[in-house]
């Protein structure tokens, strides 16, 4: 495998609803970002390019199959190689890795991987319909049918498991909300308190309609490239882009209907699932605890597939310990709960902790009134983009999306991007991307890295 | 629920049939037109095979509850698979107790499209005494305003539809 760099991005506009343009159409408004970050004409980034990979979730969406070539024609990249990739809320994330992957191969020099969806086309309510067709047809979907309804069992499991509040989950609403208030792209910029989160109205007990990500129209696109790529890209900007490198990619899966999903016990755990920071006297007494409690993994609580993604994207990053070594996560936060459940998954904290962790201001940046008050200082923001809670969730997009916030922290051009300083983590030199879909179907986390200076 | 505003519903699809728009007469203007937006409608009547998993829903119409078990490991899974998760063999049918526990739970206030009628409802992963799977149901007999982290572990039995729909919603459980 050789060294992939992340040279560019572009985010369109997130929004409930783009009828000004249609799908290609918001696809080429990231691809045109993306170029123009770069200083370049798309002619000159046609050249350029020697593929691309294409994500988006649903045909229903749009009722159109096949829309990934509708994106390549209309950016102006065919007859280059492409395809297009799907794993539920993760396709955005699995995009990213396939890009990376067409160029770590040598299939590819420089690649963009773009993505898209378009939610607006049906209502909410049916919208809601086709997600949930992402559940087994013949024994979920006709029972619950309803994403959040699912969250919501998982997370009434966790409060059981680990005395996990609803206060604690409004708090990351009330985190990822404030955020967004200097993130231009984000869908949804508002100052919350705890009160005004657990007020609005209940979706499906205990999360409320602001404990939950909302649907949109959007697109982001990625730049992916190998040394001699990058050399190509810079020859022809005429300048030294930053190195931002992928550190290492992470996937896991776990059964779709999480009702099959094992209830391991203490020594299946530690032989399968631990992290090697859980290895030590101290964490071993903790978790032999937990299980003289009853807890078992992973249940309906905790995500398996992201603790295997996260936990083979570490080793190869060579990290051991995500919370001292990365400065910054940008998780899939479609719920607050799950945001809650993958601090535990990526080991930022042990299983149990989460919701502890999600109040204490380690998770929160630096230097943003949140009307809280923390105990710790900020160590790793999560989420300081606003998430998807806040950015809005167009499902192809999302873990793109992801991808361009983690690469401009990196860059540290932040500033530049949003017109505001406040969301730029200071010295970032390592941060993880996480993508999520179904009930923790398929988990991505990518970790990347700036290899130069980077001094801000 | 009090205390909490209402979430608003969609506004419905229904309007006015229209077979022409104006059109300017300065071709520079086409740029500034407003999107045209039209209803698109889309039904399908599948032809959905429970295939391996139909002694299920044939145990449904008959009131009887049907789980697998593994016939080299002995994995036992509440919701039925034909083949093991655990090790890969083969399963064979095995019938469950109509008795379970509240695994976990949720009361659905909103839902697909589909369900919205139904709202709000009492959905849970329920278990079972000997199988190592949950499964998928929804409790009735609970009330949806007064949600209680005590439910779990609450001792529930299996009721069955009269006249089955060959869905799992054929069951549904209540408190004993």
């Amino acid at each position: 495998m050789r060294p992939v760099y992340v040279l560019s991005g572009g985010v369109s506009k997130f929004a409930k609803a783009r009828p000004d343009k249609t799908f290609q159409a918001i696809v080429k408004e990231a691809f045109d970002a993306s170029i123009a970050d770069l200083g370049l004409e798309p002619r000159q980034a046609i050249e350029l390019l020697d593929g691309s990979v294409a994500s988006y979730f649903s045909d229903h969406f749009q009722r159109q199959l096949m829309s990934g070539i509708m994106a390549q024609d209309y950016l102006g990249l065919v007859p280059k190689p492409s395809h297009r990739v799907e794993g539920g809320g993760a396709t955005g994330g699995l995009c990213f890795q396939e890009g990376w992957k067409s160029v770590a191969s040598g299939d590819m020099d420089v690649c963009i991987a773009y993505g898209f969806e378009t939610m607006s086309h049906v209502q909410t309510w049916k919208g809601n319909e086709f997600i949930a067709l992402a559940s087994d047809v013949s024994f979920d979907y006709p029972v619950g049918g309803f994403y959040s309804g699912y969250y919501a069992m998982m997370v009434t499991r966790h409060m059981k498991e680990f005395g996990t509040t609803v206060e604690q989950m409004a708090t990351v609403s009330v985190k990822n909300h404030r955020n967004a208030l200097y993130n231009p792209y984000a869908q949804k910029r508002m100052a919350l308190t705890v009160e005004d989160v657990r007020k609005s109205p209940m979706v499906a007990w205990p999360l409320t309609r602001l404990d939950i990500c909302t649907m949109s129209d959007g697109a982001a696109a990625v730049w992916l490239a190998s040394e001699e790529g990058l050399a190509r890209v810079e020859k022809a900007t005429g300048k030294r882009l930053p190195r931002v490198k992928v550190a290492g990619i992470g996937r896991g899966t776990d059964a779709m209907r999480m009702a099959d999903r094992p209830h391991v016990d203490y020594e299946t755990f530690y032989r399968k699932y631990a992290l090697p920071i859980e290895d030590t006297d101290e964490g071993r007494a903790y978790y032999r605890d937990l299980w003289n409690k009853g807890f078992r993994y992973p249940g309906v609580h905790s995500f398996r597939a992201g603790r295997t993604a996260s936990a083979q994207a570490c080793k190869r990053a060579g990290i051991a310990d995500p919370m001292a070594e990365l400065d910054f996560v940008e998780l899939h936060d479609a719920y607050t709960s799950s945001e809650i459940q993958t601090y535990e998954d990526m080991g930022l904290c042990r299983y149990g902790e989460g919701g502890p962790l999600a109040i204490d201001g380690r998770t929160f940046l630096p230097g943003i009134d949140y009307g809280l008050t923390l105990s710790k200082p900020s160590t790793t923001p999560v989420n300081p983009s606003g998430g998807l809670i806040a950015c809005g969730h167009p499902v192809g997009a999302t873990g793109l999306m992801q991808a361009v916030f983690a690469l401009w922290q990196l860059q540290h051009t932040i500033p530049q991007h949003f017109g505001d300083t406040r969301l730029q983590v200071p010295n970032a030199r390592r941060g993880a991307i996480h993508s999520h879909a179904g009930t923790g179907t398929y988990v991505s986390v990518s970790i990347l890295e700036r290899e130069d200076g980077g001094a801000a | 629920m009090s205390g909490h505003d209402k979430v608003p519903v969609d506004e419905t699809l229904e309007g006015a049939v229209v077979f022409n728009v104006p059109f300017p007469s300065d071709l520079k203007g086409l740029d500034q037109m407003a999107p045209i937006i039209i209803k698109h409608p889309y039904y399908v009547d599948y032809i959905h095979s429970y295939g391996q998993d139909s002694p299920f829903f044939a145990g449904l119409a008959n009131k009887r509850l049907m789980g697998t078990k593994c016939t080299a490991c002995g994995h036992a899974f509440a919701t039925p698979r034909k083949a093991c998760m655990e090790c890969g063999a083969e399963c064979a049918w095995v019938e469950l107790p109509q008795q379970a526990r509240v695994h976990a739970f949720t009361v659905c206030h909103f839902g697909s499209e589909e369900f919205l009628p139904d709202c709000p409802f009492v959905l849970a992963q329920v278990e079972f005494e000997g199988f190592d799977t949950l499964f998928l149901t929804r409790i009735q007999g609970l009330d949806p305003t007064a949600p209680s982290l005590d439910w779990i572990g609450m001792k529930v039995g299996a009721r069955f539809r009269r006249l089955s729909r060959l869905k799992p919603t054929d069951v549904w459980f209540e408190p004993l």
